[in-house]
């Protein structure tokens, strides 16, 4: 049987509970793996190696620095879950500034922390096999990701943007229609263009499609009333090191 | 060692606690001299850089703190956000907020009774474990659970991290036909929040109390949820402006999570068993009758009961929804507009797991100047502490391993936002 371990990192939590959130698919996946570490959902913890890792969450301090190399080691297909993991999360807002003054903001006496200046994506440590993007992420394509791994076969993952999505699903395009600004063009599908759906623009969760076209972008979003500064922090949320270089050149 | 005017020590969120914990006990001739419960989760500096975002930004970023409560986060941050740009929201728009923290309520509660606490009385390790015995039961609290993600979903556009939220309201309010079925969901979930209270009322409880000051939101007339009055079992009262003249917050060097306490009286507990001891009387007449039913008086300070506590609050807020969605008229616009002025604003909700408080300081262009944001886990701590001692206290009998296991319960009986507190336990018994 092929056993399934789930590591955490500096992280929401949000990416493991959507496992957990497949409550229709939990059971049926249960009887088909074998959950050998999900600290999330078991005290129970056997020992690896595992066939397949989920890891979420951001490399933040040295300990976690050493874990990964661990839990790749003890690994056979890693995949990682969401934008902390893949693109280093919102916690990499401390890579743009200076963390000890950020832990001084926060803390009285920030010499009791051991924190590195930068959050970094798992795939900056170890090789990672498969990524899957979003803050968080989609639940179907997390279902996909494990169905394809028991078949063994590659998961069916989108790496177009959100644009496609959005006119599949025929919604009203918000910056045409309603000059709102939008990261749909250079985003990656996955989230069901849940945000334009209501309105409203997509602001990025699953981090950068594959080539997208910065210039277009930020000509795109000026046209919409936003200043360089604007821009910058539209793009500086949860894929602020994935969007870095678009941010960079539309400022 | 440090005061709650020393900006230095603001708390940050409340992902930090999430994660991986230790619990160190130090022993001396026969008594507890030191329990200790450590956290780990690395910082994530949200309160740093909160600063320089603009006013409209919080709901969405604070979300991030937690995935399993994210719309506690986003509904603090807008109470916060708009007390300090003076808007108040029109009832309908704010009868929709409590309808979507009703689903948060729901999915959050549930995960906490069915896949974090209940294997615990069970003897299970977890939650699949007992499905191979019991899938019936399993399955029950998965589709409960279900309702109120679907239910967040619909409302929020998203289960995890919702995106409809904004301050001033939602990006986009739900036709009456988009809550139908919900409500269809919810007359179901309602026989199944039922069947959970009745459930855990007939585990073991073992005997402990405690005897902390209680702190909770009320609002007499109903049970509070995202809005009302701080008030504690110990006979305080004030208004959420005022929160920050009672509880401070002391940093110790063994956690990454601050401690707060209230100031001349001590530590304190926030959560379901606070909100449930101080407004009990504001459930529903059902909520009331399975409370009963399943023994629970009208004050719960025994920490194990906090299960039936929260499958009591699991009725109620499935029972409030489904009274929300039968009221709803939709708002004629999704949302006020928010303008942007200098101040300070602060706002209190009621999470899964206890009162969240945030403030705000803007400038006049509506940037946030500074952030802090007090999560019940750190409110709970130092209580968690005092009764962790208490309890160690009666057991030194045991292994350590039967010791730690008992620990593990005993802590998840405060639902820390740890969501591995299922496993986060590594204890320390230093019988020197």
């Amino acid at each position: 049987m092929t056993t399934l371990a789930v590591w955490k990192f500096a992280s929401c939590d949000g990416c493991q509970l959507s496992l957990l959130d497949c409550e229709d698919e939990l059971l049926i996946l249960a009887d088909r793996v074998r959950i050998a570490h999900f600290l999330e959902a078991s005290r129970e913890v056997l020992p690896g190696p595992y066939d397949v890792s989920l890891v979420e969450g951001s490399i933040t301090t040295p300990a976690d620095a050493a874990r990964i190399e661990e839990i790749r080691a003890a690994s056979g297909i890693l995949v990682t879950l969401g934008a902390c993991a893949t693109a280093g999360g919102i916690q990499a807002l401390r890579n743009n500034a200076d963390v000890a003054e950020f832990a001084s903001v926060v803390y009285a006496r920030p010499d009791y922390l051991d924190v590195l200046a930068t959050s970094t994506p798992i795939a900056a440590h170890v090789d990672v096999d498969y990524e899957l993007h979003g803050c968080p992420i989609d639940k179907g394509q997390l279902l996909e990701t494990l169905a394809a791994l028991l078949a063994g076969r590659k998961p069916d993952l989108p790496a177009h943007s959100v644009c496609f999505d959005c006119k599949q699903r025929h919604h009203v395009c918000v910056v045409v229609a309603r000059g709102e600004p939008c990261l749909g063009p250079v985003t990656r599908a996955g989230c069901g263009a849940i945000c334009p759906a209501l309105g409203r623009g997509c602001f990025g969760c699953f981090g950068p499609a594959d080539s997208p076209n910065g210039a277009a972008e930020a000509a795109l979003l000026r046209a919409t009333g936003m200043s360089g500064e604007d821009i910058q922090r539209f793009y500086r949320t949860f894929n602020v090191s994935a969007y870095g270089a678009a941010a960079e050149e539309a400022s | 060692m440090t005061h709650r005017n020393d900006r230095l020590i603001d708390v940050r969120g409340l992902a930090r606690v999430e994660g991986e914990g230790a619990m160190h006990v130090r022993v001396r001739d026969g008594a507890v001299t030191d329990v200790r419960l450590e956290i780990y989760e690395p910082p994530r500096f949200f309160e740093a850089f909160l600063r320089g975002r603009r006013h409209t930004e919080p709901p969405d970023i604070t979300a991030r703190i937690c995935g399993i409560c994210p719309v506690a986060y986003q509904m603090s941050a807008c109470a916060a956000i708009e007390d300090a740009c003076g808007v108040t929201l029109p009832a309908g728009l704010a009868d929709l907020r409590r309808l979507l923290y009703c689903g948060e309520w729901i999915e959050s509660h549930v995960l906490h009774i069915y896949l974090l606490h209940a294997p615990d009385f069970l003897g299970y390790p977890s939650a699949l474990h007992l499905a191979r015995d019991r899938r019936d039961l399993v399955e029950r609290g998965l589709a409960l659970k279900k309702a109120g993600n679907d239910l967040v979903e619909v409302v929020g556009g998203r289960a995890v991290h919702p995106v409809n939220v904004r301050v001033g309201g939602f990006y986009r309010v739900p036709r009456p036909g988009d809550l139908a079925p919900l409500r269809e969901r919810l007359r179901v979930a309602l026989d199944q929040a039922l069947d959970t209270v009745r459930w855990v009322a007939g585990f073991d409880f073992p005997d402990f109390h405690h005897d902390h000051e209680m702190l909770a939101l009320v609002e007499p007339g109903r049970y509070a949820i995202e809005r009302g009055v701080v008030a504690t079992t110990g006979g305080l009262s004030f208004d959420v402006s005022r929160f920050e003249d009672h509880v401070v917050e002391e940093q110790v060097p063994h956690s990454t999570a601050l401690h707060a306490r209230l100031a001349g009286r001590g530590h304190y507990l926030t959560g379901p068993a606070a909100r449930y001891t101080l407004s009990s009387r504001w459930l529903s007449p059902l909520a009331r009758e399975a409370a009963a039913a399943a023994g629970l008086e009208d004050q719960c300070r025994n920490p194990y009961r906090s299960i039936v506590v929260r499958a009591v609050e699991t009725v109620y807020a499935v029972e409030e929804a489904i009274r929300l969605i039968d009221s709803y008229e939709p708002p004629p616009i999704p949302a006020v507009t928010v303008p942007a002025r200098a101040g300070v604003g602060r706002g209190a909700t009621e999470a899964p797991r206890g009162t969240l408080f945030h403030r705000y300081e803007l400038d006049a262009d509506g940037l946030v100047t500074s952030a802090r944001i007090v999560p019940p886990t750190s409110q709970n701590q130092a209580a968690v502490e005092d009764d962790l001692a208490r309890f160690v206290a009666g057991r030194l009998d045991l292994t350590d391993e039967h010791l730690t296991a008992e620990c593990e319960q005993a802590i998840r009986n405060y639902d820390p936002c740890i969501s591995c507190a299922t496993h986060f336990l590594d204890l320390h018994v230093d019988r020197g």
